[in-house]
C-alpha cells in the first residue's frame, strides 16, 4: 500500500512495467509514460468519449479508471488497434465520408465504432447512434460518422456472407 | 482537475478489505468499477487518504438461484447485468433497465453493487432493486446482514451501508409466472440522466392487481415508492378509470424538487405520463 506503485501491463502487446503515482489516470499513464498520445483527453469525466481504450478487451473510458487499478490487465490503445490494421476499413471509411474534421474525437469514435462491429449482426443507423451516445463530436454534426460505420457494417456483412458462399461452393 | 494523492491498496477478500479500512482510520474510500468515484475524486469531492481496490474479490463475483432468490454479486458489472440469463429471466427489471444505465464504456465498467452502494437518486438500479423488494448483503466487522430495500434508502446518497462496510450481493426475490412488469423513462437523450424514471412490479391473479410495487426515480432524494398509487390499484382491474385515479395519486406521493430545466410540477406530469404508460403495458401483457 504506497501512494508510488509499480504497474505491469500489457499494452499493445508489449509488456509494461513502470512506477507512477496511485493517482494517475490510466489516460494520463499512456500519454505521459508511454508517449501513446492517440488516446486523447477532453472532458476528463468520462463524458466525452475521447480517452476510450480497450482493456481486457472492453472498452473503457481510461479516464475513469486510475493505472494502477489496470495492473495486471491486457490494454489496447487506438495506435494498437491502427498498426495490427483490426480498423483499417473504419478509418478508410471515416476517410471517404469526412467522418472527422479537427479529429479530436476520432480515436475515441474508431473505439466505439470498432466494439460495435465486432458484435453479430448489422446495426441500424438508430443502433448507430445509441452506441455512438457516449462519444462527443463538436464538428461534424454526427451524420457523416453514423454513415461511414454504417458502410463498413454492411461490408463486413457482405464479405461474411461472400466467404460463407465460397465455402459452400468450395 | 487530478484526484488528491492517495495510497492504493488492492485486497482479495472481504476481510482483508474491512481491515485495510479499520486500519487507514476510516479515511478510505473502497473502489469497484469507479464510473462515478473517479470524476468524484478528480473533482476533489471526495479526497481519501487510502483507496480501496475491491475490483478482485472473488467472493464479489457471481450469479446464482438460492431458493426463491437471485443472488448477484455486487462486482458484475452493468453490461454483464444486461447479458446475464439468469437475471433476465428472474430479475428482469435490472435487465429491462440496463440499456439506460450511462453508455457503453461505463456499462463495461460499472458495478451493480457501486450503482447501489452509491444510491444516486437519479440512478436506474437502486431504483429497481427497490421496484423488485430486493434485499441488500452488507458485510462489516461484526458479520453479515441482510438489509430489506425498503429500509435501505435513507437519505440522498444516504443508506444503510455503515462506514468500513461493504455491500456484497443483491438478492432478489424472483419472478413469478403471476407477475407482470414494466421499466421506462424519460431522458432528454440516450444515456443522459432520465428526467424521471419508473419500474413497476405487479403481481396479478387473472387481470386483478394482488399486490404492486411502483418506484420513481429522478423525483427526489431517494428511489421513492409511489404507496399511494399503490394503494389505488390493488385488487382492481386495471381499466382506464382505475389508472387515471392512481395518475392522480401520485401528487400524493412524488414532492420533487425545482431545478433549474425541470419545474416540480412538470416532473409529476411526466411521472404520470410515464405512469400511465407502463400501466398500459402491464394490462397489455396479462
Amino acid at each position: 500500500m504506497s501512494e508510488q506503485i509499480t504497474i505491469h501491463l500489457t499494452v499493445n502487446g508489449e509488456d509494461v512495467s513502470q512506477n507512477a503515482p496511485a493517482r494517475e489516470t490510466l489516460a494520463d499513464f499512456l500519454r505521459t509514460r508511454l508517449q501513446l498520445t492517440g488516446t486523447h483527453m477532453g472532458c476528463e469525466m468520462g463524458v466525452c468519449g475521447a480517452c476510450l481504450v480497450l482493456v481486457d478487451g472492453r472498452v473503457v473510458h481510461s479516464c475513469l479508471m486510475f493505472a494502477a487499478q489496470a495492473s495486471g490487465s491486457v490494454v489496447e490503445t487506438i495506435e494498437g488497434l491502427s498498426e495490427r490494421a483490426a480498423i483499417a476499413d473504419i478509418q478508410e471509411a471515416f476517410h471517404q465520408r469526412n467522418a472527422l474534421q479537427c479529429g479530436f474525437c476520432t480515436p475515441g469514435m474508431l473505439m466505439t465504432a470498432q466494439a460495435l462491429l465486432s458484435q453479430p449482426g448489422v446495426p441500424s443507423r438508430d443502433e448507430i447512434r445509441d452506441a455512438l451516445s457516449g462519444n462527443y463530436c463538436r464538428c461534424t454534426g454526427y451524420e457523416a460518422i453514423v454513415d461511414a460505420i454504417e458502410s463498413v457494417a454492411r461490408a463486413r456483412a457482405a464479405t461474411a456472407n461472400g466467404r460463407q458462399v465460397e465455402e459452400v461452393a468450395g | 482537475m487530478k484526484a488528491r494523492a492517495f495510497s492504493y491498496a488492492r485486497p482479495n477478500t472481504i476481510a482483508e478489505a474491512l481491515d485495510l479500512f479499520a486500519a487507514a482510520d476510516e479515511d478510505a474510500t473502497y473502489i469497484a468499477g469507479g464510473q462515478s468515484l473517479v470524476p468524484t475524486l478528480a473533482l476533489r469531492l471526495q479526497a481519501p487518504q487510502t483507496l480501496i481496490d475491491i475490483a478482485h474479490i472473488s467472493e464479489l463475483r457471481g450469479i446464482a438461484l438460492d431458493g426463491g432468490w437471485l443472488r448477484i454479486g455486487a462486482l458484475t458489472r452493468h453490461c454483464e447485468t444486461l447479458a446475464d440469463p439468469l437475471i433476465a429471466q428472474h430479475a428482469p427489471l435490472f435487465h429491462d433497465a440496463a440499456p439506460y444505465v450511462a453508455h457503453p464504456a461505463i456499462r463495461n465498467k460499472g458495478t451493480l453493487g457501486g450503482s447501489i452502494a452509491l444510491a444516486d437518486p437519479a440512478s436506474e438500479f437502486p431504483a429497481m432493486a427497490l421496484a423488485m423488494g430486493a434485499e441488500l448483503e452488507i458485510v462489516g466487522r461484526d458479520g453479515a446482514r441482510r438489509v430489506p430495500a425498503d429500509d435501505y434508502f435513507i437519505d440522498l446518497f444516504q443508506t444503510a451501508i455503515e462506514p468500513g462496510e461493504l455491500l456484497t450481493a443483491i438478492h432478489v426475490p424472483i419472478v413469478r409466472p403471476t407477475h407482470r412488469w414494466a421499466f421506462d423513462e424519460l431522458a432528454r437523450r440516450r444515456g443522459d440522466y432520465a428526467i424521471v424514471g419508473c419500474g413497476i412490479l405487479a403481481d396479478m391473479q387473472s387481470t386483478r392487481i394482488e399486490d404492486i410495487r411502483i418506484v420513481f426515480f429522478g423525483v427526489g432524494n431517494t428511489p421513492v415508492r409511489a404507496t399511494t398509487a399503490e394503494q389505488c390499484l390493488i385488487g382492481k382491474q386495471l381499466d382506464q378509470a382505475v389508472v387515471h385515479v392512481t395518475q392522480a395519486a401520485l401528487a400524493d406521493d412524488l414532492a420533487p424538487p425545482d431545478d433549474e430545466h425541470t419545474p416540480a410540477a412538470m416532473r409529476v406530469h411526466l411521472a404520470r405520463v410515464l405512469l400511465g404508460r407502463l400501466l398500459g403495458r402491464i394490462a397489455g401483457a396479462t
